[in-house]
């Protein structure tokens, strides 16, 4: 049950001094060379004045590019283990989209399935979400045929929606509540707001309950093929993905010790999965492309009961030739198998 | 004849299997495109930046049969070099220049191709050229400062490798494990090494389409090392990438009297 | 940096000229400063330039890559392609701001014992001054969570 108040813009500063002196580190959009990018700030000025989507996702707090899993140093006969826990600063996102709050959950999915991930856990348990409500939307963004919408709460702690003179604020968890516990005088009673009129308009794209009971029809389609000619099978897509969750483990040691880094990966990449013998099982781009479409909309409703995808459009903005996700599901939702 | 028009006589007359161009994708942005039928050959336009060399090598395009290009200038020079490298031979691909009034023009050889590009010199774009000079002007601290802070941001998605029609290579160096001679992880050792191996790697082989730099997801200008390279190349061997289907590959060759300054 | 710094130095050498050179150097009983770890390869048309990035990563503060003579290359045309590799690389290195003071190159023969105590001793000095390479060496820890 969200307990609603407002915000007021000139009482941003105030809160962050109060997430700071709480030892928070606040990750929010900022502007740089016409890119919005997620980087530490301290007040409210250095945030992004009018962004729409940072270009990397926030699951960089939760699964950074580069994380080290443990670290060594070796001695004949002998190997000590230096360090195998993370370290997480504790941390506020501020400022991201609902789509991004709510992709924490598919990763969640993954981290915690048949095994509970000790470092996605730490920190993700030391991460609140300060969502923002979307009041205007571009070509690539489609949040609402998949479950989502501008103003969807699922994945925030504290949503703001931005009004006249700040933001409406609904507080939605036990995170958000002790965010408010440390400035309570700067969240005034709200009156009557109207959340959905301040709110951009996203009709639907595609009915995706339909594709996702189409898909393993279309499994042998020329349709992904066809769709896929122009992609480069570069990894933006999935490393801008704020869902997408593939990695790669790597071990950097010599004589003297190592340490065992976790990195993003893709499984568009032609060589993912590539077998020792040298067979492959998607050995084209058209079967690479296929396994993205059908493990982020058929096989995670399946496994998971969710989607994979929550029509954020990172990746069709990243893509550099244009792979216009929800152009492409949209064209197989009216392929017949 | 128009694009579109001559997209169609090609693809009805079974000439190619595929006419490679550009079409509008999301915002008007143009984006590759692959026309196989006359009407994808309607959506057809010229004025797409990506250089769509780096699909002749992709075994999916090859699998198409011969295939029409719609060639810019540094289209065109990256043909030429990935003929002198023997990745793709004459007969393969039918390249198409399009003038300033939409006119088409076959340029089915390789020499034709060498002479339609003899009419004009290659030329860095003016930004490119200021950001080469200003990086030039600065201390070598500075410049240290400058790479460190882009690179910091790679994520290692390799968008740059795979939009250059010259990173073809099945197995990359980069993917070569045994051993990992470049770290794969994007850490501030890895994107370096990455970046400096890559610049080598197309040192002489470089058509300097600025690609890389378009593709990177985070903007990094990382072009500026390729071009670096190439102008290097260039300025100390006379050398070009791109220049004639005869491959004249700099770091395969050499002269006696190459000039340097600096070995004692 | 301390009075007490001593730089590590890193020589690719070539077997036929240079690493004969420098043995010549030491049966004629020529002194030079000992910070020097030689690395021996057949011609320095083996030496990729990633040997030199790798050096510097694993705490080398300085580097010399020295081998035959123009002309004089015991493989024929091994030294005029690594003439060639050097040239490009080491603009390379200038633009992304790594420090090529800190790289010598140099032709050293297998009758050129002198000559090579006196580059090594040279070198040594310099980088000795320049302090060591922490920027670079840093980066093998930096950007990891």
């Amino acid at each position: 049950m969200a307990d609603l108040y407002q915000l007021s813009s000139a009482s941003l500063d105030a809160l962050f001094a109060a997430l700071g002196a709480d030892g928070r580190r606040i990750l929010a959009p900022t502007e740089a060379d016409g890119r919005s990018e997620l980087n530490p700030v301290t007040r409210a000025d250095q945030v992004a004045k009018d962004y729409l989507q940072t270009t990397l996702s926030a699951k960089e707090t939760v699964f950074p590019k580069v994380e080290r899993l443990l670290s060594y140093t070796l001695a004949p006969g002998q190997v000590d283990l230096v360090d195998a826990e993370p370290t997480v600063t504790p941390t506020v996102l501020f400022g991201i989209r609902p789509c991004e709050a709510s992709a924490f959950a598919a990763l969640d999915a993954v981290f915690n399935w048949d095994y509970r991930d000790k470092f996605f856990n730490a920190r993700l348990e030391q991460l609140a979400v300060i969502g923002l409500g979307c009041t205007r939307r571009d070509d690539a963004c489609f949040c609402t045929a998949v479950g989502g919408g501008p103003g969807a709460t699922k994945g925030s702690d504290i949503l703001l929606t931005p009004m006249a003179g700040g933001y409406l604020a609904e507080v939605l968890t036990d995170k958000g509540r002790a965010i408010q516990a440390l400035a309570p005088d700067l969240f005034q009673p709200s009156q009557g707001v109207d959340k959905a009129a301040l709110l951009a308009e996203v009709p639907a794209a595609f009915d995706q309950p339909a594709l996702t009971a189409k898909l393993p029809a279309l499994f042998d389609s020329p349709l992904w093929s066809e769709q896929s000619l122009r992609c480069l099978g570069c990894g933006a897509c999935a490393f801008v993905c704020p869902t997408c969750v593939c990695f790669d483990i790597q071990e950097e040691a010599d004589k003297t010790g190592g340490r065992r880094l976790r990195a993003w990966d893709s499984c568009g990449y032609h060589m993912f999965t590539l077998h020792a013998s040298g067979h492959n099982p998607r050995e084209t781009q058209g079967a690479r492309w296929r396994q993205r479409i059908y493990h982020k909309f058929s096989y995670y409703p399946e496994r998971y009961g969710q989607l994979g995808c929550v029509g954020c459009g990172k990746c069709t903005r990243a893509c550099p030739v244009d792979m216009n996700l929800q152009e492409h599901l949209v064209e197989a939702s009216q392929v017949n198998p | 004849m128009e694009l579109r028009e001559k997209a169609k006589q090609l693809l009805e007359s079974g000439d190619v299997k595929a006419v490679l161009g550009f079409e509008p994708g999301t915002g008007g942005v143009r984006r590759p495109a692959f026309a196989r039928s006359a009407a994808q050959a309607e959506k057809l336009v010229f004025d797409g930046e990506q250089n769509l060399a780096s699909y002749v090598t992709h075994k999916e395009v090859k699998r198409l049969g011969r295939v029409a290009v719609a060639a810019r200038p540094d289209t065109l020079r990256a043909l030429l070099q990935l003929m002198g490298e023997r990745q793709i031979k004459e007969g393969d691909l039918l390249p198409l220049v399009v003038d300033a009034d939409g006119q088409v023009t076959e340029l089915p050889s390789g020499e034709a191709m060498e002479e339609y590009l003899a009419l004009s010199a290659k030329e860095l774009p003016a930004k490119d050229r200021e950001l080469l000079d200003r990086l030039g002007n600065m201390t070598r601290q500075e410049r240290w400062d400058f790479w460190q802070k882009e690179l910091s941001r790679c994520i290692k998605c390799y968008a740059c490798r795979s939009s250059c029609p010259m990173c073809y290579c099945g197995h990359c160096t980069m993917d070569c494990n045994r051993p990992q001679w470049v770290p794969v992880p994007s850490h501030a050792l890895g994107n370096l090494e990455y970046h400096m191996v890559r610049a080598m790697h197309l040192a002489g082989r470089c058509v300097e389409c600025g690609d890389c730099g378009r593709a990177c997801p985070v903007g990094i200008p990382i072009h500026l090392l390729t071009f670096n390279a190439e102008e290097s190349v260039h300025a100390q061997f006379g050398q070009r990438a791109g220049a004639s289907a005869k491959l004249d590959y700099a770091m395969s060759t050499f002269r006696p009297d190459d000039k340097e300054t600096f070995i004692r | 940096m301390t009075d007490t710094f001593e730089p590590k130095i890193t020589a690719f050498v070539c077997n036929w000229c240079t690493y004969a050179g420098a043995d010549l150097t030491g049966t004629s009983r020529i002194k030079y400063q000992s910070n020097v770890r030689v690395l021996r390869l057949p011609c320095t048309g083996r030496i990729d330039f990633m040997l030199l990035a790798k050096a510097f990563a694993r705490g080398a503060d300085g580097i010399i890559i020295s081998g035959c003579h123009p002309n004089d290359c015991h493989y024929t045309s091994g030294n005029y392609h690594a003439r060639r590799r050097w040239m490009i690389y080491r603009n390379l290195m200038d633009f992304m701001g790594i420090d090529t003071a800190r790289i010598t190159f140099s032709w050293v023969s297998a009758a050129e014992g002198a000559k090579w105590a006196e580059l090594v001793n040279e070198v040594t000095t310099g980088i000795r001054a320049m302090g060591p390479y922490t920027e670079y060496q840093e980066l093998a820890n930096a950007g990891v969570e």
